[in-house]
């Protein structure tokens, strides 16, 4: 078995597990497109983060948490419940807002802006940082009125268009060959994956550049599951992604850098490769290997 | 390390050249127009909100105005009058009094014991379903259509005692009281009609309250050896109390301000007299006798009292109007008030 | 067989005696709703369809397709020795149209406000403002109608409508009036149609929220193209609970509406609803065996029927939203 997953790995992977001395995780192959040992020094910066502190309340939940994520490119934040990172990654498009008593302090650069200002227009901010969450949420209309949706909010009328666009976008995430000849139905009958890859769809939808998902798989089959990941390593050649996830598995196999939250803090970022093969903090090596999460 | 920036080289055709957007608010002429509506809207559904509360206002105002001067003690302290100046509520005030009275006294147990029946006892059998579906179908009769039972099957009694105008035919109690057949307009039959009106409300509502008890209370009680109706009687009962006499005082409160049944089984528009003649509380203490005379007695209700005078041609009577509106309504404060009370009690005390 | 509360009574159905006869009993309390809706049935139908005993119902002398067809409405006896021309009619449109102009008026008042104080309640206010506007609204609903009707005949009349109409349209109005009594209805309904839609709007699962949010939306968006779609059937059922409400509403419309038999759509004439109608005839001093009793049973009867048919539509509607969201 072990043999066989070897088979699977990418040279630059056995390269990594071959000149990595602690190597604590055999680390599963990663999905095409993705290149776990990035160097990210190389690559502009999609989203900058800077001494970001979070309250609800008076309780804080973020510590002072620096994270740098290049562009086109996938970000795993991983770390056991209550880390923090879902936290994070929805402050990226400010959906803590929504959050009465909520507070913020640091800043958010998303080109060169930063988008915690109470200037910013959040409306804006979000169509360009879509999401997608842990739930699929498709919103009980037809599988097209739900990818046309934010294309039509935003103003769009022209049937054309938004019909070019839903295509467009049910191809990206792989589910137009599925649902081409029922777009009229009811999104609610649709598969638990398939639902799930509409709200990809429906992200891509309104044209974003950050692509930020919570967990977006962990409701999933494992055939689904697969899909979602290999539909990640697709997408990321055109949208940066920021993935959360519990599944450190999924983690090694999507993302080309990951960050390792524990109790608020980012304890430690780098190339997935190295975070899975030698973490420098004694922290993430335990949680790696499953001492405690 | 000399890896290219992408494991994938992406044709250059999929890249997307990156748009530089300006993330400030009102950088964009679409989204602006957008929150513009956006807050229009939220200000037409605040003005509808707040509309009810001017409604509140307006209605509030509009009767305390027209009380004014005509409210005093004398208003509850004498009966009604062709003369405006000395028209009062007391019939009306004791009309009630006995008419909620009786309906409390039977429509409590009737409609908690129907909710125990249904929430702890019952089966998913068909019974059981036509009787849920009856209730709360019959929650949305008409209380008027109660009124035309009333009339036919208490008041009239399907005329079986011949007309109701003879009451020829009694039952008698110990001697003191005298229960006519067919009962015609008294206290009795108003009550029954009520009662029946508001018991929907108080089963639905005490069915709430018995869902809400979890079940491990009642597991416990029975694996300590209790059997089904002491459990109920001792255990689930008195948790659901709150949500139950919340419901029952909600449900009093529609019983005394609802008029069309009581004025559709013939309760009297203009009554001079209080029942069974007891005009103050301390003749229910001197003379206990006619307490249970005055079910039997004929009567008139503060709603019906406050109809009354509300379509008197002219203005004389809009004070009397008004006034009676003001003591029904500090009726309901009081009873509503009660109800505030133990809501608020018991959210600090039990909770699961 | 399942039970609703499965095993954990089975065994304790004891052959205790007085564990039975409390179940006797507390079943014969549940029955008592049942021997009520009979009751109202066997009432109705005594008296206007078909009575077992010598004397007539109101359609054994009345037909049935005069009764819905007829537009006139003069319950006089047709026995009577009188002219042709002064024969009864027995046309229920009369009495309809004014119940339906009033159900009509107080949608037209309701709906609106109801449904923006729902999504108001439910999309924008703080618990704070909620804390404050549900008590609001729940005394608005537990006014005793009689107290809307004096509202209508004192403030919404003369306060209101006359000065309106009269300063800017030139029309003068009378004291009675359908649309002083629609409005009073409709504020009256407002509340209900408010709670019954703000729960309905609420059990929109707060994810549709945030994915909406997360597509770039305003409130506006996430309330009306999100929520309120997600919810529409149940915001209609709240909407025909309010609308059968109105038209078995008695006490404001009898007041406020007036007495004139009419067959109209005008709302500022003074028109008697089916209620209205029923409450007139029971002041009178009509033998119980009259034709004019017997039309209150007849009414009552199509009112039973309407009523009962929109409850039943609407509670229908609301099981099937809730399938959806739970």
């Amino acid at each position: 078995m072990v043999t066989f997953i070897e088979t699977l790995r990418s040279p630059i992977e056995r390269k990594a597990m071959a000149t990595s001395p602690t190597t604590v995780l055999r680390v599963p192959p990663a999905v095409a497109g993705v290149d776990r040992d990035m160097d990210m020094s190389q690559h502009p910066a999609a989203i900058t983060a800077r001494g970001m502190n979070f309250y609800y309340g008076e309780n804080q939940v973020l510590f002072d948490v620096n994270l740098t994520v290049p562009e086109r490119s996938v970000t795993a934040l991983i770390g056991p419940s209550g880390c923090g990172k879902s936290t994070f990654l929805r402050t990226l498009n400010r959906m803590n807002d929504l959050i009465e008593g909520t507070r913020c302090t640091g800043e958010v650069l998303i080109q060169g802006q930063n988008i915690m200002e109470p200037a910013v227009d959040v409306v804006l901010l979000r169509k360009h940082v879509g999401m997608v969450f842990q739930k699929s949420t498709p919103f009980p209309k037809s599988i097209f009125d739900n990818v046309a949706y934010g294309p039509r909010v935003a103003g769009e009328r022209n049937r054309a268009i938004l019909a070019d666009l839903v295509e467009s976008c049910l191809q990206k995430a792989a589910l137009w060959e599925e649902v081409k000849d029922r777009l009229g139905e009811s999104a609610m009958a649709l598969s638990g994956g398939q639902q799930q890859r509409l709200c990809i769809a429906r992200a891509l939808a309104t044209n974003p550049q950050i692509l930020l998902m919570d967990e977006p798989a962990s409701a999933l089959d494992p055939a689904s599951t697969s899909r979602i990941e290999d539909l990640i390593g697709e997408l990321c050649a055109n949208y940066t992604i920021v993935i959360v996830t519990h599944n450190m598995q999924q983690a090694s196999r999507v993302s080309h850098q990951t960050a390792f939250f524990f109790e608020g803090n980012l304890v430690e970022v780098g190339p997935t490769t190295q975070i899975f093969t030698s973490p420098s903090q004694k922290k993430t090596e335990d949680y790696i290997t499953g001492r405690f999460g | 390390m000399s890896t290219p920036p992408l494991s994938v080289t992406p044709q250059p055709s999929d890249v997307q050249s990156l748009k530089s957007v300006n993330f400030i608010s009102g950088s964009d002429s679409t989204i602006r127009r957008r929150l513009f509506l956006s807050r229009v809207f939220a200000w037409c559904c605040r003005i509808a909100t707040y509309s009810a509360l001017a409604a509140l206002v307006a209605l509030l105002a509009s009767i305390i105005v027209n009380c004014l001067g005509r409210l005093n003690l004398s208003f509850i302290t004498s009966v009604n009058s062709v003369d405006p100046a000395e028209a009062g509520i007391l019939a009306g005030l004791w009309g009630s009094f006995w008419l909620i009275s009786l309906t409390t006294l039977m429509s409590v147990p009737l409609g908690i014991g129907s909710a125990v029946y249904l929430e702890e006892y019952a089966k998913d059998t068909w019974l059981t379903r036509v009787i849920k579906v009856n209730l709360s179908n019959l929650a949305g009769v008409p209380s008027i259509v109660y009124g035309m039972l009333g009339l036919t099957v208490f008041v009239r009694m399907f005329d079986l005692f011949g007309s109701s105008a003879a009451k020829s035919k009694a039952i008698n109690l110990l001697g003191i009281v005298k229960i006519p057949l067919p009962l015609g307009d008294i206290i009795l039959a108003g009550a029954l009609t009520m009662t029946l009106v508001i018991l929907p409300i108080i089963i639905i509502a005490s069915q709430e309250a018995l869902r809400a008890v979890p079940s491990s209370i009642r597991t416990a009680s029975l694996a300590l050896g209790a059997t089904r109706w002491q459990t109920i009687r001792h255990q689930v009962l008195p948790a659901a109390m709150p949500g139950i006499s919340t419901g029952v005082i909600l449900a009093v409160s529609r019983a005394i301000g609802d008029t069309a049944p009581l004025i559709m089984i013939g309760a009297l528009t203009v009554a001079r007299f209080c029942p069974a003649g007891i005009d103050s509380p301390v003749k229910l203490l001197t003379e206990p006798q006619r307490i249970l005379q005055a079910p039997m007695d004929q009567f008139t209700a503060m709603p019906i009292e406050i109809f009354h005078w509300a379509k008197q041609p002219g203005d004389d009577f809009s004070p009397v109007a008004a006034s009676g509106i003001v003591v029904l309504l500090l009726v309901l404060s009081v009873f509503n008030g009660f109800a505030v009370w133990i809501r608020y009690r018991t959210s600090r005390g039990l909770k699961w | 067989m399942s039970t609703a509360r499965p095993s954990m009574f089975q065994r304790s159905r004891s052959a205790n005696p007085k564990e039975q006869l409390i179940h006797v009993l507390l079943l014969c309390c549940a029955l008592v709703s049942i021997l009520t809706t009979l009751g109202i049935v066997v009432v109705l139908l005594r008296s206007a369809v078909y009575n077992p005993g010598p004397k007539t119902a109101f359609f054994e002398e009345v037909s049935l397709g005069e009764f819905l067809t007829d537009t006139r409405w003069k319950p006089v006896e047709r026995s009577q020795l009188s002219p042709e021309a002064d024969q009864g009619h027995f046309g229920i449109w009369p009495l309809l149209s004014g119940t339906l102009m009033v159900a009509v008026i107080a949608s037209l008042v309701s709906v609106p406000t109801g449904l923006g104080a729902a999504i108001y309640m439910s999309e924008y206010a703080g618990p704070r403002e909620r804390s404050f506007l549900k008590p609001v609204l729940e005394i608005l609903a537990g006014i005793p109608t009689v107290v809307y009707g004096f509202f209508a005949l004192h403030f919404i009349t003369p306060m209101i409508l006359q000065p309106v109409l009269k300063h800017v349209f030139g029309i003068e109005i009378g004291l009675f009036n359908v649309a002083s009594a629609g409005i009073v209805v409709g504020i009256m309904v407002t509340p209900m149609i408010a709670s019954l839609s703000e729960d309905v709007l609420r059990s929109v699962p707060r994810s549709l929220r945030e994915a909406g949010y997360a597509l770039g939306s305003t409130r506006f968006d996430v309330s009306m193209r999100v929520v309120v779609p997600a919810a529409l059937s149940g915001i209609l059922a709240a909407f025909l609970l309010a609308f059968s409400r109105a038209i078995g509403e008695t006490m404001a419309v009898t007041i406020a509406g007036g007495h004139k038999v009419l067959f109209s759509v005008n709302p500022f004439e003074e028109m008697r609803t089916m209620t209205g109608y029923m409450v007139h005839q029971s002041f009178g001093d009509n033998s119980a065996d009259s034709i004019q009793n017997k039309s209150i049973y007849a009414i009552g009867l199509a009112l039973f029927v309407i009523t009962l048919s929109i409850n039943i539509a609407s509670q229908w509607i609301l099981r099937k939203f809730r399938e959806v969201y739970q």
